[in-house]
Parts: C-alpha cells; structure tokens; sequence
C-alpha cells in the first residue's frame, strides 16, 4: 500500500491530512460546549477594563507572566484559589501564559493596589528590590484606545451572546453611555494614583494606557 | 545520469530564499540576543523608548526565527530538493516559474509588515500566532502559493515515486495549513461594530477552548515547521553529502507515519494541571512519551546511515553538522517527552527549563540543518566552491559551545526555580519569596544569554563564509561528486 501511496501524490496527501486532522477533532470538539461555560459570579470586562487588557496584550505581559493557577498547595499558597475552566469564560483570547519569569496575575487584584500598580509600572525596582521587570513609561503618555476596546465589546455581545446589558452584569450600551461609564471608572481609579500627569491628563479628558492597565489589573479576581 | 543527460535546474527562487534565510537568521537571532541580556541586565530594555522592551522583543524573536529564518530556509531547500528528486526543472513551466517568484515576494512583503507590525504592538497575544487579521490573509495567499508550487512540480515530474523528502514536504504544507488556518479563527471588530482599529479582531474561541485550540496549534508549529521539514533536509542531504544510501527504507516508512498518527496529539502536555479536561491532559502525556519512537526513528535512521564511514566526519564539516544535528534530535525528544510526563511537568512547566529544552531543538537539530543544507547547496547552485572549511570548523565549534552553555544554563535555572516555588519550611509555609527564585537565576541568564551570543557569532561567520563563497570563490565547472538519493 506505501508503494502505492508514494506514486499516487493526491491519494497521498489524502492519507496523511486524515491521519493528522483527527487528533484534533478527537481532543477538542467532545468537551468543547463544557468547556465554554462560565462559573456563576464570572463577569465579562467592562469597557475600560478591556482597554487594559489590549494593552496587556499589546506590550505581551503573558510573555513572562501567566494567569493560570495550578491546583498545588505551593501555588494556592503563593497565588490563591487555583483555576477553574469558567472562570475564564469571556476570555478572548485565553492569557495562561507559558512562562513565569514573573509572578503569576490570575488573581493579582486581590492582593495589590492602584497606587502599587501607579508605583510598579513607573519604576518596578522601587517596589520590588531586584526586579528585572522593564519599567512601562509609555503607558503614562499613550492614551488608552476606548473605541476599540468598545468595539470588541460590542463585538463579542453580538457575535457570541456574551450576556453585556442583562441584569447584574456590566452596562454596555451605545458608544457615547459606554463612554460614560468609562470616565467614571477612570476617574475612581485616578483619584487612588499619585501619577500628577495622568491627573492633568484626565482633566483634559485624556485616559492614559496606565489607567485601563491598572483596571484591568484590578478585575484579576 | 550521464552528464549529457543532466538537466538544468532552475534555482532562481531556491537563490532568494537562501538570501533571506540568512538575513532574517542575522536579525532572529540578534533579537533572541538583546532580549537574553535583557533578563540578567534590566537597563538594556531601554534602549529604544516602547519599542526595544523585553515584552515587545520576544514576539518578533520568536517570529523572526520561526517564520523568518527557518521557513525561508524550508522554502530555498524545497526550490532546490523539489527539482532534483522529481527530475524536473521548475523552469520547464512558465507558469510555476512565476508562481515561484510572486512566492518569493509575497513572503518578503508579509515578513516586512509582519516586523512592523509586531513593534507597534500589534498582536493577538497568541505564541508563534501573534499577527493579526490582515496579515493571516497574506500568509494563507503565500501558503496557497507554495502548495501550488509543490504539487505542479510533483504533477509535470519525470520520477514516479515520491522520494521521502517529498513525502515530508506534502506533511508540512498540508499540517501548517490546518493548524494555521483553525488557530487563527478571529472576528475583525470593525467590521461588526463599525469603529476602531480596522485591524483589531477577537478569537473565535473563549478560555480553555482558546488555549486548547492553541496549544494544539503550538505544539504542531513545533512538529510541522521545526521538525517535519528538516526532517525533510535531512533525508535528501545527508544521503547526499555522504553518498550513502539510506540505512532503512522500512523505518523511514514507519518513522514518518508514526510521526504524522501521534504528532497532533501531543498538544495537551502544555495544558497539564490546567483546567482543560484531565483526559485531554492523560492523552498529551501518553502520546509524548509514544512520540519518542517516531521521532527517533527517523534519527537513528540518519545515524546508521553513517555505519562504516564514520571517517567522513574528519574530512567533511558539512557531514558533521548534520551527525550533530541528528543527535540533538534524538536529545531534544528524549528531554520533550519527559517533562511531558505530569510529575516533572509540575516542576518544569513556566520554568527555564522550557526555553532550554525548546533551544536545544531549535539550536541543535533546525539551525545546523538548515545551515548544512545551505553549505551543501550554495556550491552547487552558484557554481563555486565552498570559500572556507577552516571557517566552517570554527563556526561548528563555536555554535556548539554555545549550545552547550545555553541548554545546561537553563537547566539548572528552570530546575532551580521550580524547586524554590515549591519548597516549604518545616511549619509548611512557602520558602521563599517570588524575588528570591528570580535573584537566583541572575547568573544562569548571563551565561544563557552569552552561549546565544556565541552561537549568534557562529551564524555571522557562516553568513560571511556564504557571501565569500558567492562573490569570490572559485568557479567550479563541474558538480562536485557525489551518489545521492534517486540519482537527482
């Protein structure tokens, strides 16, 4: 049959894109519906809070650090609750990360602040001795892209029924309601940093990277 | 073949993918550099504002290795071994003449943009998948392109049978495309919502199904760039070089289809202790462990083709940079299946030990390949001979100490680490401090980074040896000798 095969080039390529296209309908399609579910209490982010997490993305935070907790003792110690799959829900895409050079941040609001965060990201060594993390200068003079941000919001709601606008779950609403909600967010998370140019900035109606960062950060539950 | 009879290959597009193999080599690898200082040397991430951080580095590090440096290596390889184990010359068709071409230069237009882009920050955050939309369309045309190109050869070839390159050729092109294609599934934004960034999109999978679906696609970039196609080199250019047959047909049968059957599921060992499904997690870590006959396989296979002319390793670098590079195989996927396995996984996984067991693979079995197939095939497409033997012993040298000290560098680092994180005093609280397991690491990062350095050396001689042999070294006029496989 080999012989055959190797004469045969398209019943060739046939036979091998079925023996390598079936692992993967095996391993991910049984569990697939299951594995989408949310846990009860899981919310999806608000519109500042997405605007972090583009940033997130944008500067590869997941470079060094991930956001899965695994379900040992010297992990729950360190981090918290370990993981569980609904949790991560409305995350799109998903940010485990491969690489701890830096701590994990799956629930890294539950244990630092604003002004940590204001502190941290401005110069890491002045919180943390040692650190080999960059400091993020940028994030205080780039502004935050709200539209995008609401325009993966509005995206996921229409595309994937994530559940924005029902009762108890965050507001989306148009662009300009949405945009609302978002000065107020920024505005409780400006008045906790000690940053005087975000604080200009905002009074001009400027939100810097840092503020959608630092909201996003806090949402890490 | 009679030398009347030999045919005149066209290696016009096999020439240009040679060029931008080494010129995406140089800036992979230069990058890969930087960001190595970067961690034991924090100021270095400064030296160019936003842009020059370790953060936005490590996508266009990997990127550029990956998609720059070793698939234009897989596309000059397949422009040269294509024609010769079919017997047919690309030239012979208009047709597949351009499409080779416009191949090229789509390739080249994707890459540059890709490099842009990926400084600006541009990414969908997802490994070796980080370009966005736009850019995933382009790849797919360029992928199109190649699939046309290898099939329109294989459809106006002279020689029947498919030579086994060619099988691993066909593997490639059709397990990149589905993986790529199912991976990149995403919603562009604007077009839903009508605002932001027109090129901004979201994946079309959420948590666990995202990290599944890419792991699968990750682990299988490894299988289907990374190992497939230099699986692919080697079996025409060892043969080849050292005018041996080789050793086993039958193992090369099974070695290639056992690697297609198991391959794909072995995504799951970078998932395990997460939350995707436990036998997803059971089935990666069997099917890594079953992956070590495949892949060694096709190793041993190499080696023994050696058996009785070991002496050819005196007399021909080329020949040993390919035996090492067989070795580091059959190194890296004896190392891979083991931190598969869940226990040492729970120590391994998000440790250094992961980039080291990836560099060992990349490094050792991808980079000499490549470069083996480059020095084997440049005299013979520029008719000239090699400018400098001496160079290429120095170079092997060098790039193996470098190897030597990036991989047990890391190994210690990521063993170190993993120890530190666990470790409890005797009333059971956690030992140290996240900051105390990174201090540590301090020296093994400087010593990563420099063996990097040597082996980035090692890659500028090779690229100086490669000019010196195309602008002046001395004309040949007929092939050099060699037996090979299928007479091409």
């Amino acid at each position: 049959m080999f012989h055959w095969l190797e004469r045969n080039p398209f019943f060739f390529a046939v036979g091998v894109f079925l023996v390598i296209a079936y692992a993967g309908v095996v391993t991910i399609l049984p569990d697939f519906m299951e594995s989408a579910r949310p846990v009860i209490g899981t919310k999806p982010y608000t519109v500042l809070e997405l605007a972090g997490r583009q940033i997130y993305i944008k500067d590869s935070c997941n470079a060094c650090h991930s956001q899965l907790i695994r379900p040992f003792k010297s992990e729950t110690d360190r981090y918290g609750m370990y993981s569980l799959s609904g949790e991560y829900a409305y995350d799109r895409p998903f940010l485990w990360g491969s690489k701890r050079t830096g701590p994990d941040l799956m629930r890294v609001g539950n244990y630092r602040t604003t002004d940590w965060h204001d502190h941290h990201m401005r110069n890491p060594q002045s919180v943390v001795s040692g650190s080999i993390m960059p400091a993020y200068k940028h994030m205080y003079t780039n502004n935050a892209d709200i539209q995008t941000a609401y325009a993966e919001a509005y995206t996921v709601k229409k595309v994937f029924n994530v559940p924005y606008d029902k009762p108890n779950m965050p507001r989306l609403g148009t662009f300009e309601e949405a945009n609302k909600e978002v000065m107020k967010e920024a505005s409780a998370i400006i008045a906790d940093m000690k940053s005087d140019d975000v604080k200009e900035a905002f009074k001009k109606g400027e939100i810097k990277e840092i503020v959608a960062l630092i909201a996003y950060l806090n949402s890490l539950k | 073949m009679q030398a009347s009879n030999v045919l005149n290959y066209d290696y016009s597009v096999a020439k240009c993918f040679t060029y931008a193999t080494i010129l995406f080599g140089i800036v992979g690898m230069l990058i890969g550099v930087i960001i190595a200082y970067q961690m034991a040397y924090p100021e270095l991430n400064y030296f160019a504002g936003e842009y020059g951080t370790y953060s936005r580095l490590r996508p266009l590090h990997t990127s550029g290795v990956i998609f720059g440096f070793l698939l234009s290596g897989i596309f000059a390889t397949w422009y040269y071994v294509g024609q010769r184990v079919l017997k047919v010359s690309i030239a012979e068709s208009k047709f597949l003449m351009s499409v080779g071409r416009v191949h090229f230069w789509l390739y080249l237009v994707v890459i540059l943009m890709a490099v842009v882009s990926l400084f600006m920050g541009i990414s969908t955050s997802k490994e070796y998948a980080e370009l966005e939309w736009p850019l995933d369309i382009g790849v797919v045309l360029l992928w199109v392109l190649w699939g046309i190109s290898i099939f329109g050869l294989i459809g106006i070839r002279r020689e029947k049978t498919l030579y086994v390159s060619i099988w691993y050729y066909i593997a490639t092109f059709l397990g990149v495309a589905m993986l790529y294609l199912f991976n990149n599934m995403e919603v562009p934004t604007y077009f839903v919502s009508g605002m932001g960034k027109w090129y901004h999109s979201v994946s079309m999978y959420a948590g666990t199904n995202d990290a599944m679906v890419q792991w699968w696609y990750g682990h299988n970039a490894v299988a289907f760039v990374f190992t497939v196609p230099i699986v692919a080199m080697i079996y025409y250019f060892l043969p080849k070089e050292s005018a041996q047959p080789i050793f086993s047909y039958k193992l090369s049968i099974l070695s290639f289809w056992g690697l297609m059957f198991v391959y794909l599921w072995a995504g799951g060992h970078h998932l395990l202790y997460s939350t995707v499904p436990d036998w997803v997690q059971t089935m990666g870590s069997i099917f890594s462990i079953i992956l070590i006959l495949p892949s060694w396989g096709s190793a041993i296979n190499m080696l023994l083709t050696m058996k009785g002319e070991w002496g050819q390793l005196k007399e021909n670098p080329l020949i040993k940079f390919m035996v090492l590079a067989s070795t580091f195989y059959m190194l890296s996927t004896l190392e891979g299946p083991i931190q598969a396995i869940k226990s040492v996984n729970a120590l391994a996984h998000f440790t250094d030990w992961i980039p080291g067991h990836v560099h060992d693979g990349t490094l050792g079995w991808v980079g000499f390949m490549t470069m083996a197939a480059l020095y084997h095939m440049t005299p013979r497409m520029f008719k000239k001979e090699l400018f400098s033997k001496k160079l290429m012993e120095s170079q092997f040298w060098l790039q193996t100490t470098g190897i030597v000290m990036y991989f047990s560098s890391m190994w210690i680092a990521g063993i170190t680490q993993g120890m530190m994180w666990r470790a409890s005093d005797q009333y059971g609280n956690l030992e140290y401090s996240f900051m105390d397991t990174v201090s540590v690491l301090i020296p093994y990062y400087t010593l990563r980074a420099t063996g990097g350095l040597f082996y980035l050396i090692g890659f500028l001689l090779f690229a100086y040896n490669m000019y010196k042999t195309i602008t002046s070294g001395k004309a040949i006029l007929s092939e050099p000798q060699n037996s090979s496989p299928m007479q091409a």
